[in-house]
């Protein structure tokens, strides 16, 4: 059993609405048998916090094209994407590059 | 009208995952932050420094903007217009190599009005900008969207200058040159005047209620969201236009990423205006005859300025637009977005493939000759016309 962690979230550039204007959240994940990866964090987030709208923030297993995607400072895409192993306290950005949010 | 050359010889790449360094691949030793075109690994510091040398380069390679110019930066609050700003701001600083030597003002256009904002959240947007734009000491413009009506005729008739465009770049230089010489060391004269007009600067200016109002029938009788955006843009480069030649502006800077000039690009064919495309998406477009209109930031992606932004600290304001919480299908320039995103997403070569195209793109006649035929000229766009429409009614 992978013990809960506590990570911060941060969703900006319009991307906030989606979530009650809320920019910060910090959240603890349940803990699971297996650990939690960012496939599973999004899942996470549509049950959990998204408050409406849930199509213009995640599209299939993935966040909605056009949706930057920051782990700790950094490109999701040099982490490994969907498959990141999230770790107690770190930090995930959502930033929409989108025109109007 | 319109010409293009380019051979489509080069594959698409496909996206590959995971990557496979995450070493930088400018200085192969900073661990990597972010990938930039297909599988370039950045480090922070390099980043930064591609990211200002490119803005300078940019500027430097086109040669239109003259020492001591006087230069709008048209600011929404967006990511890529604050990081202009924010290029600006570095490239004017005193310690700044190959210093930038222009007299840069600031334009926000208040579009709160057709964009459901009411009185309270649109002082609460203009208040967040202020507070930015005070910052940087340059002077600035808050102009409400209602002010358009209040433009006179000829904001839609192009000024020429008599002076023969783009032949005055070395002689404004060796002006400037003059002048700081006889300034003794120039610096500081210009920096007072700067403080001073900054103090000057309008302050958020208002608007009269039957410009509200005609403001509002105007777009509740546009029938679609796609024309509702059309116009939008319209009318903002209207009062951009406007307050700069007021003010003395010679140049406007747009900030238009490349990511944004490909969805215009591809937009602007499906509303019929391909034969504007090249003055749509151009680095300069010289339509409004004594303003020039400039496209800086058309070498970034929206993920290289969401990223220097996130990671330098740039501040931007997120404003709700027409489209905010829009479907993917809700305008034309919507549907074009979501479409260009998503083929960005799975090949990262889109976005650059569709600009390098925009690259190409000529007007066959300039503007500037065709000073006789002003009535031939689009009434709302000043771009030549391309129907017959007129002369089939008679
Ligand atoms: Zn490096």
């Amino acid at each position: 059993m992978a013990a809960p962690i506590a990570i911060h979230l941060e969703f900006g550039g319009g991307a906030e609405l989606l979530f009650d204007g809320v920019k910060e959240h910090h959240v603890t994940l349940p803990s699971q048998s297996e650990p939690w990866d960012v496939k599973q964090l999004l899942v996470w987030i549509r049950e959990n916090l998204l408050k409406e709208r849930p199509e213009l923030f995640v599209q299939g297993d993935s966040v909605r094209p056009g949706i930057l995607v920051l782990i700790n400072d950094a490109d999701w895409e040099l982490m490994g994407e969907l498959e990141y192993q999230l770790q107690d306290q770190d930090n995930i950005v959502f930033i929409s590059t989108l025109h109007g949010g | 009208m319109c010409q293009v050359d380019e051979e489509y010889n080069s594959p698409l790449e496909h996206k590959s995952l995971p990557a496979v360094s995450k070493k930088c691949m400018k200085c192969k030793e900073g661990t990597a932050v972010l990938i930039i075109r297909v599988g370039d690994a950045f480090c922070r510091s390099c980043f930064k420094e591609y990211f200002i040398h490119k803005f300078r380069a940019m500027l430097g390679k086109n040669r239109v903007i003259f020492p001591g110019e006087k230069v709008l930066l048209a600011v929404s609050g967006g990511p890529a217009s604050s990081c202009m700003l924010a290029q600006v701001q570095e490239g004017l600083s005193r310690d700044a190599p190959k210093k930038l030597r222009f007299m840069p003002g600031i334009i926000y256009i208040d579009e709160g009005g057709v964009c459901g904002q009411n009185a309270e959240e649109r002082e609460k947007a203009v208040v967040q900008l202020e507070s930015i734009f005070r910052m940087t000491g340059f002077p600035y413009h808050i102009v409400p969207l209602e002010q358009v009506f209040t433009l006179p005729e000829s904001v839609l008739e192009p000024v020429y200058s008599r002076e023969q465009p783009g032949s005055s770049y070395k002689a404004a230089v060796d002006q400037h040159i003059r002048t700081e010489v006889t300034r003794g060391h120039g610096e500081p004269a210009v920096e007072e005047t700067q403080d001073a007009v900054g103090r000057l600067s309008l302050q958020a200016s208002t608007y009269k209620p039957e410009h509200k109002l005609a403001l509002e029938g105007l777009f509740s009788s546009l029938k679609t969201l796609t024309a509702k955006q059309d116009m939008l843009q319209i009318l903002r480069h209207h009062l951009i236009l406007h307050t700069a030649r007021i003010n003395g502006y010679s140049k406007v800077m747009i900030g238009d990423s490349c990511t944004r000039l490909a969805i215009k690009l591809l937009t602007n064919i499906s509303l019929g205006r391909g034969a504007a495309l090249a003055a749509d998406t151009a680095f300069s477009d010289s339509r409004y005859g004594d303003v020039v209109m400039v496209r800086p930031m058309r070498d970034y992606s929206s993920k290289e300025i969401g990223f220097y932004n996130r990671l330098f600290e740039v501040q931007s304001v997120f404003i709700p637009g027409l489209d905010t919480k829009t479907a993917d299908k809700a305008s034309i320039q919507r549907l074009t977005e979501s479409f260009v995103v998503k083929l960005q997403a799975d090949f990262p070569s889109t976005v650059s493939t569709v600009y390098r195209t925009s690259e190409k793109l000529h007007t066959a006649c300039p503007p500037q000759s065709s000073t006789t035929e002003a009535a031939a000229k689009c009434l709302l766009c000043l771009c030549a016309l391309d129907t017959k429409a007129g002369k089939l009614q008679h």
